[in-house]
């Protein structure tokens, strides 16, 4: 009695979360898509996104990364693309 | 006469149709095959495409295809006495619905899983399509007004049923972020909020400051409301404005957050109103005071009954759900048959359940044709009579009245409500087919189409005048609302038929409720236009005779597209099943 009743919730709960379970999929799909197209965005000719928004960080991260270098034992900057000395 | 037999009897005719007449259908005309590659294992993306067990299928599909819709038509229908609706209910599931549902499911898996918009196209044909998109927008627009209609007369008749029904949104929201951010269980907290909504239901039935009754705000159904309206009309109008504000929200919302809740919510709510209204037919053994026939002077029951019981006896809304996602879901195709054909028959449970509510719910003959005095009359109180005739069933139950007739109002409101949702969502999504069609991509855009949508819905249901003034006469709309749905079942009847033929079975089992149904639909819309409607009509209305037209129009374009499509030697698009 008590297991069939528990099999009749299980299987009306199955029902009900169905269409819910393929709505997540789909918004975790499309969130999946969306991350690889910031990944892989300049493969097929977008430019990247992501470098226009970490230029602004440029100006707070500089010192810290100089000092960084610094104590990582390299005298001038690793990097091309951050110019700190 | 004894109400159960009628119940009983109905229920024998729906198991012998899925017995032998689906049997028939699934092994003689569709063959189905246990063997067949179904597009959820083919295409099987653990998002669309998900073979899921036939049962759970079929929960899904009933739950997704049951609605205010099939309990409104029969309820009207009673008009020329139950034993015609009931005869219309029963045998249109079984020959026509049935028909309907499983063969568009089996179509579809036969597509790839494809929509019934899509397959148009493929079978017939471009303009087929674009037909198909019109009448869909037709029939969406006719869905919004009525049901806007709807739930606003029911917050007018049961005012005790406003603050349960607005307690249900912020419940849904909370269980959607519940569910979604934080990966909770669905099952307790749906169930917490349907209790919170039901015990709402009682404190407001019982504590009369609850019950948001704007007509009695505005002094009575003689008193006096804004811009100089009466205060039905103000209230109509008020209602109608706020769910038009409502669902332009909900609609933009992404599913999971409103919708999807609300569905889990209202299954619960089909759940608990089948059983009541089953339980309490057994326990309160009522008996039928309604006439067996009722000979009316004003409108003909033929053709008039088949489009009045619409979704109650066959619905083109449900092939939209068999091809839209069940099909996509289907494990075997063997289990086509169990899913399709008995998601069809719930439905004509449902109606059935409807028809017994309110032909047992009057004291004797004479109150029934008090109320039922017109065909006006049965399509404005229709709804209300079975709100009533549900709760008066469920008192046997020892539910006491007033709590009763809330909880019934409060779970039509809320199918009606999310059938609105859907449609103002699917209005816009097709608003949206056409503008790429069309080359306007401006109709594209979410709000823009969005508001197209709602406003014309609006402006659709305020239009019409009812005996109570601005807004009351939504109603007059339901043939319209009736006969779209009919239309669109028939294009997809026709094309399964289409797609039998070309495999060489024979298609009578498509063709024949196809041809019936667009009969009818043709008629009635011609008789409703011409001596009606129409300038020299007895009750002229230019609305409802340009609606009407050109459902008119649609109709015949679909015949003549159908006797193009299926007298067609061409056999360049015949679908060859396996390697399609």
């Amino acid at each position: 009695m008590i297991d069939s009743l528990k099999r009749l919730i299980n299987y009306y709960e199955e029902v009900i979360s169905l269409p819910h379970r393929r709505e997540i999929a789909s918004e975790l799909r499309d969130e999946e898509d969306l991350f690889f197209l910031l990944l892989y965005s300049e493969m097929i000719g977008i430019p990247n996104p992501a470098y226009y928004y970490t230029l602004e960080l440029y100006p707070y991260m500089i010192e810290k990364f100089h000092e960084w270098h610094l104590r990582m034992g390299m005298e001038k900057s690793p990097m091309h693309g951050i110019r700190c000395c | 006469m004894n109400a159960i037999i009628v119940a009983v009897a109905g229920m024998i005719v729906f198991a012998l149709g899925y017995r032998f007449y689906s049997k028939f259908v699934a092994e003689k005309i569709f063959r189905l095959d246990p063997n067949y590659v179904t597009p959820a294992h083919r295409y099987k993306d653990g998002v669309d495409f998900v073979p899921t067990n036939k049962l759970v299928l079929w929960g899904h599909h009933f739950t997704s295809v049951a609605g205010a819709a099939p309990i409104l038509g029969p309820a009207i229908a009673v008009y020329w006495g139950w034993l015609p609706a009931l005869l219309w209910v029963v045998l249109g599931t079984v020959f026509a619905a049935g028909v309907h549902d499983f063969g568009t499911l089996v179509l579809s898996v036969r597509h790839k899983g494809q929509s019934v918009g899509t397959l148009a196209h493929r079978l017939i044909g471009q303009r087929a399509k674009i037909l198909f998109l019109f009448i869909i927008l037709i029939l969406v627009l006719m869905v919004n007004a009525v049901f806007a209609w709807v739930i606003s007369n029911l917050f007018i008749k049961f005012p005790a049923s406003v603050l349960p029904v607005f307690i249900q949104i912020p419940l849904a929201i909370w269980i959607g972020t519940a569910v979604y951010k934080r990966q909770k269980k669905l099952l307790v907290p749906s169930l917490i909020a349907l209790a919170v909504m039901y015990i709402t239901a009682v404190i407001s039935s019982k504590v009369g400051f609850l019950q948001i009754d704007l007509v009695k705000y505005m002094g009575g159904t003689e008193g006096t409301g804004l811009f100089g309206l009466g205060a039905v009309s103000t209230a109509f109008f008020i209602w109608i404005v706020i769910l038009m504000v409502y669902v332009y929200f909900a609609s933009t919302l992404p599913v999971w957050r409103l919708l999807q809740p609300r569905d889990f919510i209202n299954s619960h709510q089909l759940v608990v109103g089948l059983g009541i209204l089953y339980l309490g037919l057994l326990f309160a053994n009522p008996t039928i005071t309604a006439p067996m026939t009722n000979a009316t002077s004003d409108v003909s029951w033929f053709p008039l009954l088949f489009i009045t019981i619409a979704c109650g006896a066959i619905s083109g809304f449900h092939g939209l759900v068999s091809s839209g996602t069940s099909s996509k879901q289907l494990n075997k195709e063997t289990d086509a048959r169990f899913v399709g054909y008995l998601g069809a028959v719930g439905e004509g449970i449902l109606a059935l359940v409807s028809i017994i509510a309110v032909i047992t719910f009057f004291p004797n003959k004479d109150a029934f044709l008090a109320t039922y005095s017109s065909f006006g009359a049965a399509n404005g109180s229709g709804l209300t009579v079975f709100v009533e005739g549900a709760s008066k069933l469920a008192t046997s139950l020892y539910i006491p009245a007033d709590v009763a007739t809330t909880i019934v109002s409060i779970i039509v409101i809320s199918f009606a409500a999310t059938t609105l949702d859907t449609s103002v969502r699917l209005m816009r999504y097709i608003i949206a087919e056409l503008g790429m069609e069309y080359n306007m991509p401006k109709l594209s855009k979410k709000h823009v189409a969005t508001s197209i949508a709602v406003l014309s819905s609006a402006a659709l249901v305020l239009l019409p005048e009812g005996p109570n003034g601005f807004g009351s006469g939504g109603y007059l709309l339901w043939p319209l609302f009736g006969t779209a749905n009919q239309l669109l079942a028939g294009i997809s009847l026709l094309l399964i038929a289409v797609w039998l033929k070309r495999l060489g079975r024979n298609y009578m089992v498509a063709i024949i409720p196809m041809i019936f149904l667009l009969f009818m639909t043709l008629l009635a819309m011609f008789k409703q236009v011409v001596y009606e409607w129409s300038w020299f009509g007895s009750s002229s209305n230019w609305l409802l005779f340009i609606f009407g037209a050109i459902i008119f129009v649609f109709a015949v374009w679909i015949i003549l597209t159908a006797f193009s499509a299926l007298s067609s030697k061409d056999n360049q698009q015949i679908s060859t099943d396996l390697d399609d």
